[in-house]
């Protein structure tokens, strides 16, 4: 539970420093040797910091960016490199979309993202999706910065 | 974990329908003095004076002057009811832009020491065209309200009733009266005596606590329905018992529940493999209308809420449809889909047969609900950084938009369909969500008289129950 909360925080702090386009929270790796206080391997700070746990979308739109594709592919490999975690799909959106409508809009990208994994090669029994639509904003303003990073579906170790 | 117990506040007795029946009402005949007095009280009133009673159409450019004098009378535990009942009733008619209350200061006639029959010159010295009366009284352990309406240009009376209930109920009491104003001086039914469903907003808006609540419609006795474990959203009256259906993510798992407001039980309403959401009771009881999520999209389902079994109305192949809403005679049901490229609004049979797309202006349409007289439908409107609230015809035609702003969103339409509710809010103005904040708003369906309506906290999702509800 602990590890979740730092994982989301980390994220959070990266994104708010980008300016433009939010991109994937990919942490430099290293060569690869896990230091002794880095991320229990597996784990969801391990997902956050070395893999990067979400992916992101244009307005209104629930299509793959390169960008995306490539961060989720990346999640394919962490994942069959850990068999045995079971993640979480969250779709999300940005408040320039009714309520309804977004959670629709919401499982839309979750099921996007989740497919991607499907199709290289991770069970589809290992992955569970939901939308919170535009109740679960990851950014608390209210522009295009924060509606970026609001657009999204987020990966989370079970 | 059971749900009941996690999720909801006990609320018994929050189920009222049957108050009505408790209340015994009984028609007052003419008072005694008036029945004895000389012509001027006569019941047929004075030939050829002109009546309080008027067009409803024509109201707006013309509120009726009303005189509310506090009722006499009260009570040990409220020695002031009657004017504490009084100013209910002033601020029900005052706030729905048909009627002018007069300044009590102006009144020639005090009520103290009014009598049964009205001094009519004194009224129609300050320009009163109706006149209520009204008395307190204790009846063992009840009260006894009197309450008469009195045409003042011809000279009569034209309402005059009694109710005996428990005095935890004079607010609806007076609802009831300013209601019976409203139809006997307009022609129509009000929409006072009834409530608001909503959802409560607190904290921070990434880590948002939501809870169900409810309230009068002028945002009286506030009550919250949940405890905010689970998010919650788009709750909406049934039309003829004291139940709701809203959208819950108990236990994670998303889906569309009914509440009991009698009992605070809830149950998941259908077996579904997909999030189920956006539901609304049919006008007759008997169904909810619902979206299930499947593959990228979302279809419309309809629901038998005694037994169960589901009916797929749309299969828009990927494409989402949702936020459906019957007419009043339950024979169409409007949506919207984004099958067309965008969100557009669509009427289809309540069979899923001819689908027909109705909103053509700029922008993309959401949310359509139909308005109780059947005759509009009102819907968000979402242009860049303006959204509206706008009506329509169910044909398309006579759009207007009757509120604008950063985001309006979710209209619902009082009783009568004279009324329309939606939420509004205003943007964060820094990264950590300061000066964000989501109010309730209501407006006349001919965009006058905005309101914001009185709530303990933020407020969204609106739903007005029907009448006496």
């Amino acid at each position: 539970m602990n590890i979740k909360i730092l994982g989301a925080f980390a994220a959070v702090a990266l994104l708010a420093a980008c300016n433009q386009t939010p991109t994937p929270t990919t942490a430099s790796t290293g060569s690869g040797a896990v230091a002794p206080s880095g991320p229990v391997p597996g784990s969801e700070q391990d997902l956050v910091q070395n893999v990067g746990d979400r992916v992101f979308y244009a307005f209104d739109k629930s299509n793959l960016s390169d960008e995306a594709k490539a961060t989720l592919t990346r999640q394919a490999e962490w994942l069959k490199k850990y068999p045995q975690v079971q993640v979480q799909l969250a779709g999300n959106c940005d408040d320039r979309g009714t309520e309804e409508y977004n959670l629709a809009l919401g499982q839309r990208r979750a099921n996007a993202a989740r497919d991607f994994l499907v199709a290289q090669g991770i069970a589809a029994s290992r992955i569970t999706t939901i939308s919170y639509g535009k109740d679960r904003p990851t950014a608390m303003g209210d522009n295009e910065q924060a509606w970026a990073q609001n657009r999204n579906a987020i990966t989370a170790v079970k | 974990m059971s749900i009941i117990g996690s999720e909801f506040l006990p609320p018994p007795g929050l189920g009222r329908r049957g108050l009505i029946g408790a209340a015994a009402a009984s028609t007052l005949v003419l008072p005694a003095a008036a029945q004895q007095a000389p012509a001027p009280a006569a019941p047929a009133g004075k030939p050829g004076a002109a009546s309080a009673v008027i067009d409803v159409n024509r109201a707006r450019a013309a509120p009726i002057p009303i005189a509310i004098p506090s009722f006499t009378g009260g009570t040990a535990s409220n020695p002031n009811l009657g004017r504490d009942m009084a100013a209910v009733v002033t601020a029900d008619l005052a706030n729905c832009g048909l009627f002018k209350p007069l300044d009590p200061a102006s009144f020639i006639q005090a009520a103290a020491t009014m009598g049964d029959v009205p001094k009519w010159a004194d009224w129609k010295a300050i320009g009163a065209q109706a006149l209520v009366t009204g008395r307190v009284q204790t009846s063992g352990s009840q009260v006894r309200v009197e309450f008469r309406l009195w045409d003042v240009l011809p000279e009569q009376q034209i309402q005059g009733t009694a109710y005996t209930t428990g005095e935890a109920n004079w607010r609806r009491i007076s609802h009831i009266i300013a209601d019976v104003i409203y139809a006997r001086l307009l022609g129509e039914k009000g929409y006072f005596d009834s409530r608001v469903i909503y959802i409560s907003g607190t904290g921070p808006r990434n880590r948002r606590v939501k809870r169900l609540a409810i309230m009068d419609q002028d945002g009286a006795n506030n009550r919250f329905l949940s405890d905010g474990s689970w998010l919650v959203l788009t709750p909406r009256f049934h039309p003829t018992r004291d139940e709701i259906a809203f959208m819950s993510y108990a236990n994670n798992r998303p889906r569309v529940y009914i509440f009991d407001l009698g009992s605070g039980r809830q149950r998941m309403l259908g077996e579904w493999r997909g999030m189920t959401f956006a539901p609304r009771f049919s006008p007759d009881g008997s169904k909810v209308i619902l979206s299930e999520t499947r593959g990228s999209g979302s279809n419309i389902y309809v629901v038998d809420l005694d037994g169960g079994r589901e009916t797929q109305l749309t299969n828009p192949g990927g494409a989402i449809d949702t936020s459906p809403c019957y007419s009043p005679d339950g024979s169409q049901i409007v949506f919207n889909s984004d099958r067309g490229g965008d969100q557009q609004l669509y009427i289809m049979n309540a069979d899923g047969s001819n689908v027909r797309r109705i909103s053509f202006g700029a922008g993309r349409y959401a949310t359509p609900v139909w308005s109780p007289r059947g005759d509009l439908i009102a819907y968000t409107r979402l242009g860049g950084d303006t959204w509206s609230i706008g009506v329509m015809h169910p044909d398309g035609s006579g759009e207007r938009i009757l509120s604008q702003g950063f985001a309006v969103e979710g209209p619902t339409f009082c009783p009568n369909g004279r009324v329309i509710m939606f939420w509004r809010e205003t943007p964060a103005r820094d990264s950590r969500g300061n000066g964000y904040s989501a109010r309730l708003v209501s407006v006349d369906i001919t965009g006058f008289g905005e309101r914001v309506a009185t709530t303990p906290t933020d407020a969204t999702d609106p739903a007005w129950s029907p009448l006496g509800a």
